[in-house]
């Protein structure tokens, strides 16, 4: 991490709301094509994080870095234009309209000021082919005639679709059965093999540990640990994550601020 | 373009039901994930598809064409008068006001929102129209259709800013128009120094021509024949585009089945408006106002599935929240939903006006609108939002103008007819619920 220039990095970022400190001087780095998770507990400040990255909340304090130079996200688009995308619980998909049209919804191509559906399903069906969803069996069938894990995998597709350098997935398996968690989880291996940066938050620890390269570890709105992911082991964790600190990371001599 | 769900699995459970072998499960997805038309391969293949298709909730139009088959062996066994020529005729012209605003209230349906006022705001335009072509002001009639139409679309344009900049629902405010345009109407009326006692009469002969002129019957069949022509020469091509892109297209034998539905539907129109209807004098041709319609539905079946405006209109409808975070201005395109309603219902009310010959203060533009949403819900539109096509208000105002026709052949009262009308209304709307939620489940 300390050759490279990361490709999204927090210093001393604070939210306050009237009273509540939401985030206290978060300071974390997101390097560029890794996985890294963020994990914490309920209340620990993930979502005011992700809010914060996309450009929905402003910080109270602090900075963040983009590729080394120092940014501000006033609103969605400018986190949009820099090349973040932030796939939300919801996967904001149109039911009624076909994969293709979710895929390319707002950044239709047009062929003499008329849709170009040939050239978008083509463009679709690459992207879908380079991740590796196989599952899906016309990609002009309605969204809604789609599992969890291939809405996911839509959602993700549309991403790449929109050259995204980083893809933020809130607990992208919270409501996945085994087999679409597994699928999942495997489309997000795939992205960041095609250098995509993504940025899981996630409470699950078994998906924590299969896909992420780089872990970051909040409680009560201040960053507590974060590593390479090899340095941690489950139980050190959860000691994060439920106390904040972990005397057997301190035994094992693993980093910590 | 809605939910086509298996109903005989639920695809969030396959995994748990065997979580051991994951690739099994996904397996068993991909079955679920069945799209029928776009699959298949044959003609079996492709009426298979189908019939899943019509028992998941997309019925498509041939359960309505049917209905509307029987509704016509029912009304001819019981008055023979019915499949008269002339009767059909009628009743083609009868249908074009319903069809077209059937189609108005399809850009409010799609976007999961309602427009009560079209009765009274495509009678605003209609009004300012023939007030503007009559005497004293005797304006070319091109013009005062322009102004009339343009009329309507400000004012759609100005109900569809109180509904997304002041978030007004759509019913109250168009409920308030409903009211409030049923007056400016009767002011235009009351103002026109052409209006005697409540009635402006078309004097132009190109308007009046809309519905009682007709096209010679050799101009009948060479205008059906371009219009054929053109359709299955565009339909040929996207599919040899499509295929040679290696994308998937509907078999070839289906696009030709198409092709000579259309063709045997239209002819069978031509054929029909060609007979000799006339009484006294030989009548016959093609009213100019089916030409007339044939263009505004493509237009509009255009402007709905091959432009972004339509695809936007679509996703709106299911999901204005997705909408926005794809960066679509959701208030300015429900805006200019709500402007080609009130478009739309002006050209509808200006083809009513002139298959009477004239425009009455009496009016009634409240059962109007029960019937436009009647068009476009009994045609296949959802109440619900997010789906509807062109063609739906065609089929719909076609099943309406059976009833009412027949009906009235029958000299049933016009108690019945607004019964029979409301059940047909209700029982579309019941399908569409009920099939809704079957697939959505």
């Amino acid at each position: 991490m300390t050759q490279d220039v990361p490709l999204l990095e927090l210093r001393g970022v604070s939210k306050v709301f009237g009273a509540v400190q939401a985030l206290d001087k978060v300071d974390f780095v997101v390097p560029a094509g890794k996985v890294t998770a963020l994990a914490g507990d309920n209340g620990a400040g993930k979502s005011v994080t992700i809010k914060t990255i996309s450009g929905l909340w402003e910080p109270s304090a602090g900075q963040i870095l983009w590729e080394g130079q120092p940014v501000r996200l006033h609103r969605p688009k400018d986190a949009e234009e820099l090349g973040i995308t932030t796939i939300y619980q919801d996967l904001a998909l149109c039911d009624n309209l076909d994969i293709v049209q979710n895929m390319f919804l707002g950044h239709e191509r047009l062929r003499h000021r008329l849709l170009d559906e040939t050239a978008m399903e083509l463009a679709a069906r690459k992207t879908l082919a380079d991740l590796h969803v196989t599952t899906i069996r016309s990609i002009r069938q309605p969204v809604a005639s789609l599992s969890g894990g291939q809405r996911q995998s839509v959602a993700v597709a549309k991403a790449v679709m929109q050259s995204a350098k980083l893809v933020i997935m809130d607990e992208p398996t919270a409501a996945l059965g085994v087999a679409q968690t597994r699928m999942v989880l495997d489309l997000i291996k795939r992205l960041s093999a095609q250098g995509t940066a993504v940025l899981v938050i996630s409470h699950n620890l078994n998906d924590v540990f299969e896909v992420a390269d780089h872990l970051v570890v909040l409680y009560l709105g201040r960053m507590v640990a974060q590593g390479p992911a090899s340095e941690f082991d489950r139980q050190v964790v959860v000691d994060y994550m439920t106390t904040g600190q972990s005397s057997r990371a301190a035994a094992a001599g693993t980093d910590t601020p | 373009m809605t939910e086509t769900v298996n109903e005989d699995a639920e695809p969030d459970k396959a995994p748990e039901s065997d979580p051991s072998t994951p690739t099994a499960a996904i397996a068993q997805e991909q079955l679920v994930a069945l799209a029928p038309d776009v699959l298949a391969d044959s003609l079996g293949d492709y009426m298979r598809a189908w019939w899943k298709r019509i028992r998941g909730g997309e019925s498509g139009a041939l359960p309505i064409i049917a209905g509307l088959i029987g509704l016509c062996i029912y009304f001819e066994v019981q008055s023979s008068a019915f499949l008269h020529a002339g009767n059909i005729v009628n009743l083609f012209v009868q249908a074009t006001a319903i069809i077209l605003l059937g189609m108005a209230e399809l850009y409010a349906l799609i976007l999961s929102e309602i427009d009560l006022s079209v009765g009274y705001v495509g009678a605003v335009g209609a009004a300012l129209a023939l007030a503007l072509m009559g005497t004293p002001q005797n304006w070319p009639w091109w013009a005062a259709v322009i102004v009339g139409l343009l009329t309507c679309a400000a004012i759609g344009a100005f109900q569809g800013t109180l509904i997304t900049r002041l978030r007004i629902p759509s019913f109250v405010v168009t409920l308030a128009g409903l009211l409030g345009w049923q007056g400016v109407m009767i002011a235009i009326f009351n103002t026109d120094k052409g209006a005697v006692g409540g009635v402006i009469t078309i004097s132009n002969n190109v308007i009046t021509d809309l519905v009682s002129g007709n096209l010679t019957t050799a101009a009948g069949w060479i205008l059906f024949g371009v219009g054929l022509g053109i359709f299955a020469t565009t339909t040929l091509f996207r599919t040899a585009r499509r295929r040679s892109q290696g994308l998937t297209a509907p078999p070839m034998s289906i696009t030709i089945l198409t092709i000579v539905a259309v063709g045997v539907a239209g002819a069978a129109v031509v054929w029909v408006c060609n007979l000799n209807r006339g009484t006294v004098v030989a009548v016959e041709g093609v009213p100019w106002v089916i030409p007339v319609l044939v263009v505004i539905v493509v237009a509009q079946s255009f402007l709905l599935s091959r432009t972004r405006l339509g695809r936007y209109f679509y996703a709106i409808g299911a999901s204005p929240e997705a909408a926005r975070r794809a960066g679509i201005k959701v208030a300015r395109i429900r805006t200019i939903a709500f402007a080609l309603c009130s478009l739309t219902a002006g050209m509808a009310l200006i083809v009513y006006a002139s298959r009477l010959g004239s425009f009455s203060v009496g009016y009634d533009g409240g059962s109007q609108v029960l019937y436009a949403v009647a068009a476009a819900v009994i045609g296949g539109a959802s109440l619900f939002g997010g789906y509807g096509k062109a063609i739906h208000p065609v089929l719909g105002g076609l099943v309406i103008a059976t009833l009412t026709n027949g009906l009235a052949l029958l000299s049933a009262s016009v108690a019945k007819i607004d019964i029979a009308t409301a059940v047909a209304l209700m029982a579309a709307v019941a399908v569409d619920a009920t099939l809704r939620r079957r697939s959505r489940a």
